[in-house]
Parts: structure tokens; C-alpha cells; sequence
């Protein structure tokens, strides 16, 4: 894992533009058990993830599809706990900085009156004080997490988890939506650290045959902002990242379409080979894309590697 | 309607929220179109531009019947020896409170240019109302349903697709009104930019809990007039049962001034008000009673949930109220003390229901019961002058009633197996 450091130092800001093109790669914790998803991360890892983004299930939501809908179902019945995902996070044994995607009531909850502590069970009901963000980003913080993404958290309501994050070093990453456009866009910008994360289309999550045009359009929207970009929501194949890195994105980002490995696997340890050579041929179509660009004099590539 | 009243705005601020209470918690690709809804609401609802209300309100009275009756309950009134007077939102067009609502965001989606309306109902009341109000104003529609809803609520199902609507059930978790939010919110998310969400209750994010709010506050206005007119004051309490909140939010808005008018939200007390965290359920859904603050579904709120934060099932007899989230106006209602939140079980609902049919010949939703089953417990509590709304008709509920009414023993039931066949 990376170390987490007090200053505010963006790990995977330096992980994108090191790496370039960039592979962002998603599961969901606990789908179909904490210990597989172990197994898998550090399967994707080998494949060549960049940067990894690990689902603290959550039982509403809104802004996935039904692949990882079904996955987060799944890894609720498994008994997924946040305290269960840190502990996961912590016992892993990876090269790419990790951070965690989820809906942020599961931020607000978290510690109840206190911090519970990694041996506490969630047993019996803590009196409950006002939900607060900061025990939640302490924990990750602690527990060696890079970033958080919210997908239902709009950079206008993020004010007091943006505060807390940059007390704790870690980045706050938001999603640009194809209806992302002017004033908010600027507002978002301002408050984006890590990697934005393009919104391929309008909808939810999941794979798709093709690449869509709103791709291109976000990301010339959002040229003019030195901060790294990656696309996802319906990323499958190597093709889709070579068009999306060719289009002038850093990085692409990959959830569904390992999900639907897992979910096919007879025996979940079956499906760690399949995510190592799914995660090598995502990051060979990315190289691609990137040399498609320098073979090409008229196109300008994104930011050169540091 | 009322005359102008000063709108009691002390605890509204900017951004839409009340307290600690509401904000806009949803993914990215809808915010856009809430600031688009927000930009209308205020245009067309609040300064009328356009004569938007003119319209709205024409349209109330000629399609939808109202003002709706506010009527003494002659035989309660004796039972309880005080005054008890009921408002009929059972009469409005389509059986329930829930057109006020439905028709003012379809006619404002019009005046908006939106080409497609979509809505989630659980009991069907508003899916039912929706549909009504998009035939009505020539828009097409698409209602998502639980599918334990569409089991339940099957006459509101056939009603819906009488008036041209398409009924998409959802299949997910319990399949009640909550994962027919998530589903709504699904289609929201990619049809945006030519759809809008009419949203069935004073819940989501900003500007929904007000706009609803808005639209729904007629309901108590006209109470205040009718009362008035007819007992020379202002009552000393006023009932009404609260699910998501809009039938609540709507009587009382035009009494939240009124210190001297007590407000009781009637919540669903199912079966047991524990939570069993164990199996991610709570047999009720008195939100405001027994939840803490979260967010779920665009806003901050009270909820149902379990100590790390996962929503948790929710249970009534009354599809219509089984929702594990409340308005954020409500919760903040309750907290300052201006709001009492109570409730009653299943089986006194159930009593409500057949005791109001029999005394007064009027079949009141099993939502409503709700809050007849808390005349009948606290009506001692409650003032010489008591007005409970009568927010929706009960026919949808009548296969529910005979099966659950079977498996109990109840006082007020009438032999229900005589009439098998």
C-alpha cells in the first residue's frame, strides 16, 4: 500500500501521470466474500491496475446499473461491514494506490458516537450522535486508502468531506457528467483533486458495446484543467480504452465488465486469473490508444509523462 | 383558498433546506436539471409568471373537484363527545390528496417543454394521479411500481394503464416503494434532458420537499377557511398520517404558524417498532418516531436504518405509507417541537378503517386509517375541535382489508366471512 503521509501529497494523481495511459479498475468489497475480493484485488493489480477502486456496498444504489447493483446485493448478504471493507484494505498487498467508492450516508454513519475499533462487531445499537464525516476519513486514512469517490455527492453539498479529506491527505474525486457544463463545471473543478472522473454517457453503470460521443465532448470541455482525466461508466474491452485514451483522456476506468467475470465464476477462485487477463488487455488497449496519438503529428497528446 | 398569508419562512434557507434537514444528495448528471426545476419552481409557482397558478388552480377545481368538503363527523363527534370534523381528500378526482401534487409538476414539466413524465408510486395513489394528470395534459408516462405494490395494489395498476400510462414493476429488494424510488431515479439519470420526475411525496432532494409542499398546501388553506366558516375558530388539534409526508406537510403548512394548533403525524406502526438489524428489517415505519438522520434519496433526513448505515426494510399494512425515509420539513417539523409524531399498529389502523366505514359510510384508505386509529386512542389529548384529513379513499385497499382483516381479531370488524362469494 502507499503511505499516508499528513501533508497532502496526491498519490494517485502521481499514479495517473506516472502511468500513462492509465487503468482504473473497480470491484465491489465483500461480492462474493471479503477473502475473494482480497484474491482479486491483488489479481487486478498484477494485470496492471493503476489505481484501484474498491465499492463499500451500500443497499440503495442510485447510480449504479444492475451489474454492480446485483454485486452490492450480493456482498450485503455476505455480511460486508465498513469495518470489514478497512480491515480488507488494510491486509491487502498491492503496488496501486487504492480508494473507495461509496454513498455517502455509509460516510455519515460511520462511528456512530465513536470510532468503533477494528475488533468491535456491529452489535447492538451505539447511541447515536449527528452524523459526521470525519470518522469515516480518519479511518480510511488510517487504514491506508488514497481517495474516496461519492457518487451521490455533489461537489455543492461536499464542502465538510472535502475539509476532511484534505486534513487526512487523502483525495477527493468527483464525477463530470455529460450535463456537467459551465459555473458547476468550474465549481466542481475547483474542488476535484486525484483524477476526474468523466461520466461516459448519461445513465448508470455498466457495460456498453461502444464508446459514446459525450466522451469526446466532456473531454474537450475539460482541456483547459490540469488535472488528470478518466473515463468510465460502460468501459468492456481493450478497443474502448484504446478510443478513450485516443480521445484524449489519462486514464479509463473499468467496474461492470469485471464484475460480470466475478458474477459468472462457478467457483469464485476461478475468476483471479480471468481479472488479471481482463485488467493486461484493458491496460494493452490504453497503450494502444496512446501510441495511435504520438504516431499521429496532427493530434496534440494530453500531458506528457512527468 | 385563503387570502394571502404571510408564509411562515423563518426556518427555510437558502439551498432548500430546513434545519439540518434536505440539500441535493444525488449523482452528478441530475444536478443540472434540479437547478432547472428550482429556476422554474420559482418562476412559475412562486411569481406565477406566465399565470402558471392561474392555470394550476383552474384546473383543480373543474378536473379535479376541488375545494374538497371539510365535513362534521356526526357520529365520531358523539362517540368521542367533541368536535370532529374530517377533510374529504378522499373526493378529489382519482381518490386521493395526491392529484394536487401530480398535476401541478406534470403542468409545470409542460410549461417547462419537457416531452416525457416518469414516477414512482408504492400504493399506486400516485402513480394513479400521475397517469391521470399526463392523460389529462396529453404527456406520456411511465410509472415504476414495487412489484410486492403491483400484487397489492392491483385496481390502481389497471387505473393506470386505463389513462395510457405504462406500469414498469421493479423487482428488487422488498419491491415496495423504496427500490421504485431507486429504479425512477435510474431512468432520471439517463433520460434527464427530456424527462421530468414527478416525485410522489415531499421527499428527494431540493426543490421537490417544498415544491410538493407548495402544491399540497391547499389542502390545509382550505381546512382554515372551512373551519372557520363553520365552528368560528381554529381547531385545537389536526391529524393527519404521514408516509413520505405530503398529505402531512399539506395540512399543516397553513398551521405552522398557528402555535395554538396542535399537529400530530400519524406514522405506520406496523407490528413492532424494533428494528432487527440482523435481518436488515424494521416491521414499521414510523420514520419520524423511531429514525436518525441520514440521507437517503436526495436529502438529509430521518430514516430507517441500521447502526452502519444501511437502509433497513420497512413495514405497514399500508402499502401507501411503507417507506423508510419521511419529508425533511417533517423531521425538522419534529425536532423544534412543532410537529408531535405518533403512531398506531397495523391492527388499529385496520380498526380505524372499518370503524370510519360503518359510523360514517366513508371507506378511508388504510393510510388514513392511520390516523383515525389515533383519534380513537389519544382523541382525550386532542382539544374540543378536531380535524383529521381523510387523505385518500379506501377501494384500492379492500382485497388487503378482507385478507387482513381475516387473520386478526378485531373489534370494529364486521363478519368478514359471511360475504365469501
Amino acid at each position: 500500500m502507499s503511505d499516508t503521509s499528513t501533508e497532502y501529497d496526491s498519490d494517485i494523481e502521481a499514479a495517473i501521470r506516472a502511468n500513462h495511459p492509465a487503468l482504473i479498475t473497480y470491484i465491489t468489497a465483500g461480492d462474493p466474500s471479503l477473502e475473494d475480493t482480497e484474491a482479486y484485488v491483488e489479481a487486478l493489480d498484477r494485470g496492471g491496475s493503476d489505481l484501484i477502486e474498491l465499492g463499500l456496498p451500500f443497499s440503495e444504489p442510485i447510480a449504479e446499473g444492475q451489474t454492480i447493483q446485483a454485486a452490492i446485493n450480493r456482498a450485503l448478504a455476505a455480511g460486508t461491514t465498513p469495518e470489514g471493507f478497512f480491515e480488507l484494505v488494510e491486509d491487502l498487498e498491492i503496488e496501486a494506490p487504492l480508494l473507495v467508492m461509496t454513498y455517502y450516508n455509509m460516510i455519515l454513519q460511520y462511528g456512530g458516537s465513536e470510532a468503533p475499533r477494528a475488533s468491535e462487531e456491529a452489535s447492538g445499537q451505539r447511541p447515536r450522535a449527528k452524523p459526521d464525516v470525519r470518522p469515516f476519513v480518519e479511518r480510511a486514512a488510517e487504514a491506508g486508502l488514497s481517495g474516496i469517490i461519492v457518487p451521490d455527492l455533489p461537489a455543492e453539498e461536499a464542502d465538510p468531506l472535502r475539509d476532511a479529506c484534505d486534513d487526512n491527505g487523502l483525495d477527493l474525486i468527483f464525477i463530470i457528467a455529460p450535463t456537467t457544463e459551465g459555473e458547476r463545471l468550474d465549481a466542481i473543478m475547483s474542488r476535484v483533486s486525484g483524477f476526474a472522473y468523466v461520466q461516459a454517457r448519461l445513465g448508470t453503470t455498466g457495460a456498453r458495446a461502444n464508446v459514446s460521443g459525450a466522451t469526446h465532448d466532456s473531454l474537450a470541455r475539460l482541456s483547459k484543467y490540469d488535472v488528470p482525466k478518466a473515463v468510465g461508466f460502460g468501459v468492456s474491452e481493450g478497443d474502448h480504452a484504446a478510443e478513450i485514451i485516443e480521445a484524449g483522456a489519462d486514464g479509463v476506468i473499468v467496474g461492470s465488465a469485471l464484475i460480470d467475470i466475478i458474477a459468472s465464476s462457478d467457483d469464485p477462485s476461478d475468476a483471479v486469473d480471468a481479472l488479471e487477463a481482463k485488467a493486461a488487455e484493458l491496460k494493452r488497449g490504453a497503450r494502444r490508444g496512446a501510441e495511435t496519438l504520438t504516431d499521429d503529428p496532427e493530434d496534440t497528446p494530453e500531458p506528457e509523462q512527468p | 383558498m385563503s387570502t394571502e398569508r404571510e408564509r411562515d419562512d423563518e426556518y427555510e434557507s437558502g439551498g432548500g433546506t430546513f434545519g439540518d434537514y434536505g440539500g441535493q444528495y444525488v449523482p452528478e448528471a441530475l444536478m443540472p436539471a434540479l437547478q432547472e426545476l428550482e429556476d422554474a419552481y420559482e418562476r412559475y409557482v412562486l411569481e406565477n409568471e406566465d399565470g402558471f397558478m392561474d392555470e394550476f388552480r383552474e384546473r383543480m377545481r373543474d378536473f379535479g373537484g376541488r375545494p374538497t368538503p371539510l365535513q362534521r363527523a356526526d357520529r365520531l363527534s358523539e362517540r368521542y363527545d367533541r368536535e370532529i370534523y374530517l377533510k374529504r381528500e378522499d373526493l378529489l378526482h382519482g381518490g386521493a390528496h395526491k392529484l394536487n401534487n401530480a398535476l401541478g409538476q406534470v403542468l409545470l414539466a409542460k410549461y417547462m417543454g419537457k416531452e416525457r413524465i416518469i414516477a414512482e408510486t408504492g400504493a399506486g395513489q400516485h402513480g394513479t394521479a400521475t397517469a391521470m394528470a399526463a392523460a389529462h395534459l396529453d404527456m406520456p408516462c411511465e410509472i415504476y411500481m414495487g412489484r410486492t405494490d403491483v400484487n397489492r395494489q392491483r385496481p390502481n395498476v389497471y387505473r393506470m394503464r386505463m389513462n395510457g400510462a405504462e406500469v414498469n414493476p421493479v423487482e428488487a429488494g422488498s419491491a415496495t416503494l423504496k427500490e421504485a424510488i431507486n429504479e425512477t431515479m435510474r431512468d432520471w439519470a439517463t433520460t434527464v434532458e427530456r424527462t421530468h420526475y414527478v416525485i410522489g411525496s415531499v421527499v428527494g432532494p431540493h426543490p421537490f420537499p417544498q415544491m410538493v409542499r407548495d402544491f399540497q398546501a391547499v389542502i390545509g388553506e382550505e381546512i382554515r377557511d372551512q373551519i372557520q366558516a363553520k365552528a368560528g375558530r381554529l381547531p385545537d388539534s389536526v391529524v393527519a398520517c404521514a408516509g413520505g409526508g405530503s398529505n402531512t406537510m399539506g395540512t399543516f403548512h397553513a398551521f405552522v404558524p398557528d402555535e395554538g394548533v396542535d399537529l400530530y403525524a400519524v406514522e405506520a406502526g406496523g407490528s413492532s417498532l424494533e428494528i432487527d438489524e440482523e435481518e436488515g428489517m424494521a416491521p414499521n415505519s414510523a420514520t419520524l418516531s423511531t429514525g436518525t438522520d441520514g440521507v437517503l434519496h436526495g436529502a438529509m433526513t430521518k430514516l430507517l436504518q441500521a447502526g452502519d448505515g444501511q437502509i433497513v426494510e420497512s413495514h405497514s399494512v399500508s402499502a401507501g405509507l411503507d417507506y423508510a425515509g419521511v419529508g425533511p420539513e417533517l423531521s425538522h417539523l419534529v425536532d423544534i417541537g412543532r410537529v408531535t409524531p405518533a403512531n398506531v399498529d397495523d391492527d388499529d389502523a385496520l380498526n380505524g378503517f372499518h370503524r370510519l366505514s360503518r359510523l360514517e359510510g366513508i371507506i378511508p384508505a388504510l393510510e388514513s386509517s392511520h390516523a383515525l386509529g389515533y383519534l380513537e386512542e389519544e382523541y382525550e389529548t386532542l382539544g374540543d375541535l378536531v380535524v383529521v384529513n381523510v387523505s385518500g379513499r379506501g377501494d384500492k385497499d379492500l382485497e388487503t382489508v378482507l385478507e387482513e382483516t381475516e387473520k386478526r381479531d378485531l373489534e370494529a370488524a364486521p363478519e368478514i366471512e359471511v360475504f365469501d362469494g
